[in-house]
């Protein structure tokens, strides 16, 4: 051993005496065994955090120019757009970031439905990720204040509204998050220490509770296999390998593709034709004037879609709060024993597949402007997207259809009341008939009796649903579950 | 420990108070917190009534003001637009402006003062966007069909009003558009966000 190399870990030791810097390391990366098949999927987590590396980074340089401030914001953007040296370049990391989180994100959450990583025992794990994920939704809103450009504005001003449709607190709410009565240099301010300060702190802080909690149950597989169960002599998992080097390796090589698809949209598309960048964002925010067509960043879109779906403020809003919601509840709901697509049998596969269609579909929806049609089809969408975690409810094993039908049957008779009850409703409501055959087929469907209907359609799922939920959580053979 | 043990009871009431009286400074803490948050003096302060001059804007046309920093339409409204307002009363949702969506002066078939003053704020009562005018020459442009009798359209989420600020049926936005508080100073100069009743807002 050379004198460096004796210094170095002299100074190692030194260090280990008064700080636990080995077990740290160890406990998190040396002797942390993942399951040895991660494929794909699994270089989304560490990618999230590549991403809010950059975005505290870039975000601090970006600070060190931007003024918030109603009459200054504007300007000072294009400031670091033009003059600052290679401002465009730390601006552009940042936006581009923004929208790169969300990609990430949403893949890293859908590796999670592919391979059942929110069930027991990762329960609190999702839930910590989805408040990560709430809180990045905040960060983003916050955050697209600040350019205060046009849909910056108008954006603010709707998301806020939101909160304003609640009964009763509604508008003191609105009045709070505000700071005045309407949108303004006052909002914009705070808006900016929620941006910089506030949320990225506490991002920080939940995202090392997560690692925390995924160190300690371990990370899932996808084969839903607990590699745990298994373990040799010195207690290491047979079928799990050290963190560092394999999956640190493994990593890089995501971060570097990662990276050069990163740095193509930020040197030769940052706006991406509108989708990261808006276009009416180039035209700083007034007041007095809407502009033409509004529509959120494509993260939120589908969210949004729900909310414009539904003709009644209140109802929308709660559609949109619940549809986010729904994914906090996903382990509870989810009672099927095998963790992954691969053992689960057709009805899962068929069910995800209509749920990431409909969940797409609607974020497409929520780009475009309003016209019947789309407004037809974002409902239908929408109920698909909400039949989903309904439907997680009523596969208990992968190849016991029992169950299924069961379930099935029961929402038929379901089905059956509802329509019964809402025809009769509208019958006596004493539609003429001839006055319903001229008015258009959109007209007829958009009446009050049609939402009756869904409205008893849902409420009669539910309460089949926790029927069904009574009678069969524990009426299973254990026989008849594998993988359990 | 002293040699009589330890006296749980006093702890637990120990423990029971320093709970107690900390969790109030705790409570006590969060109202400069909270209080920081609500409008400023300042804030509160350009809430003040603003003087404008209507008497400049054409039949049919419509000017926008600011006022509490949100856009303050006056409409002038032509012979033919006021003659729209009755034949509507199925279509809207609150044809006699029921709803305290306007101050007591204003709730009648016009909703406004001067039958063709309508002086609104110009924020959809759905999510707070600015609706767009749209008389009925530019419905066609709009694709609003040709029922369409002149009216405010909301690009944002596809709510509808007609000509004096009432929402129609079936669209997001639940209620009419606010007319606030305003009184005529002399023929063509209005108050807007006050008047004698000694109302603001």
């Amino acid at each position: 051993m050379n004198s460096v190399v004796r210094t170095l870990t002299g100074f190692r030791d030194w260090v280990d005496a008064r700080f636990p810097l080995m077990q740290l390391w160890n406990d998190h990366l040396a002797r942390y065994y993942a399951p040895k098949n991660f494929n794909f999927w699994y270089y989304f987590g560490s990618l999230a955090m590549l991403v809010l590396v950059i975005q505290i980074v870039t975000g601090i340089w970006l600070t060190m120019n931007y003024k918030p401030g109603a009459d200054l914001a504007f300007a000072s953007v294009e400031y670091i757009m033009r003059d600052v040296e290679w401002g465009w370049w730390i601006r552009y990391m940042h936006s581009t970031g923004g929208s790169a989180f969300f990609v990430v994100v949403y893949l890293h959450m859908y590796r999670a439905l592919l391979y059942g990583s929110y069930k027991q025992p990762r329960e609190l794990l999702w839930v910590i990720g989805m408040f990560i994920y709430l809180t990045l939704m905040g960060e983003a809103f916050f955050g697209y204040l600040l350019p205060w450009g046009q849909m910056s504005y108008w954006g603010a001003q709707v998301i806020i509204s939101l909160f304003g449709a609640l009964p009763w607190i509604g508008d003191d709410l609105a009045l709070l998050i505000r700071g005045d009565f309407v949108v303004s240099d006052v909002t914009l301010n705070r808006f900016f220490s929620f941006h910089v300060i506030a949320l990225p702190l506490l991002l920080c802080g939940l995202v090392g509770a997560h690692l925390l909690a995924l160190h300690e149950v371990g990370s899932n597989n996808p084969d839903g296999v607990e590699i745990k169960k298994h373990k040799d002599a010195n207690g290491v998992p047979l079928d799990g390998i050290a963190f560092h080097p394999y999956y640190t390796v493994k990593d890089l090589v995501g971060a570097v593709v990662f990276l050069i698809i990163f740095c193509a949209v930020v040197f030769f598309s940052p706006e991406m034709g509108g989708y990261f960048l808006e276009h009416a964002n180039f035209v700083p925010a007034d007041p007095l004037k809407t502009p033409e067509h509004i529509a959120p960043v494509w993260y939120f879109t589908p969210y949004y879609a729900i909310l414009r779906a539904i003709p009644n403020q209140l109802g929308g809003v709660i559609a949109m709060g619940s549809a986010t919601f729904m994914f906090f509840l996903l382990p509870w709901l989810d009672r099927s024993p095998v963790k992954s697509i691969r053992y689960r049998g057709w009805r899962y596969r068929v069910a995800l597949a209509l749920f990431t269609l409909s969940f797409l579909i609607l974020g497409v929806m929520g780009v475009q402007p309003v016209t019947p049609e789309f407004t037809w089809l974002s409902r239908f969408c929408a109920i698909v997207y909400f039949l989903y975690f309904f439907f997680l409810l009523s596969i208990t094993t992968p190849d016991d259809s029992r169950g299924f039908v069961r379930y099935y049957k029961l929402c038929l008779r379901g089905l059956v009341w509802a329509l019964t009850v809402g025809f009769t409703y509208s019958w006596i409501k004493g539609l003429p008939a001839n006055e319903l055959d001229k008015t258009p087929l959109m007209d007829k469907l958009d009446s009050p009796s049609t939402y009756f209907v869904i409205a008893l359609l849902l409420l009669a799922a539910l309460i089949e649903t926790f029927k069904f939920y009574r009678q069969d959580v524990d009426a299973i053979p254990p026989e008849r579950v594998r993988w359990s | 420990m002293n040699e009589q043990g330890i006296d749980l009871g006093r702890r637990r009431f120990l423990t029971t108070a320093a709970t107690v009286v900390g969790g109030a400074g705790a409570v006590a803490t969060a109202v400069p917190f909270i209080s920081t948050l609500t409008p400023s003096a300042r804030a509160r302060a350009i809430g003040a009534p603003v003087e404008i001059e209507i008497g400049a804007i054409k039949p049919g046309e419509l000017q926008v003001f600011k006022w509490q920093g949100k856009p303050v339409w006056v409409l002038h409204r032509d012979e033919e637009q006021l003659k729209s307002l009755p034949e509507l009363h199925a279509e809207v949702r609150d044809p006699g402006s029921e709803e305290a969506q306007q101050p007591e002066y204003a709730r009648n078939e016009h909703r406004s003062i001067k039958p063709e003053y309508l002086v609104m704020v110009g924020l959809c009562t759905h999510l707070g966007c600015s609706p767009t005018y749209v008389p009925r020459a530019d419905a066609q442009a709009r694709g609003l069909g040709s029922e369409w009798k002149g009216g405010f359209f909301c690009p944002c989420h596809g709510s509808r009003f007609d000509l004096a600020g009432r929402v129609f049926k079936d669209v997001p936005a639940p209620r009419n558009l606010l007319v606030p508080r305003h009184q005529y100073l002399s023929d063509s100069r209005v108050l807007v966000g006050g008047d004698d009743s000694g109302g603001v807002a």
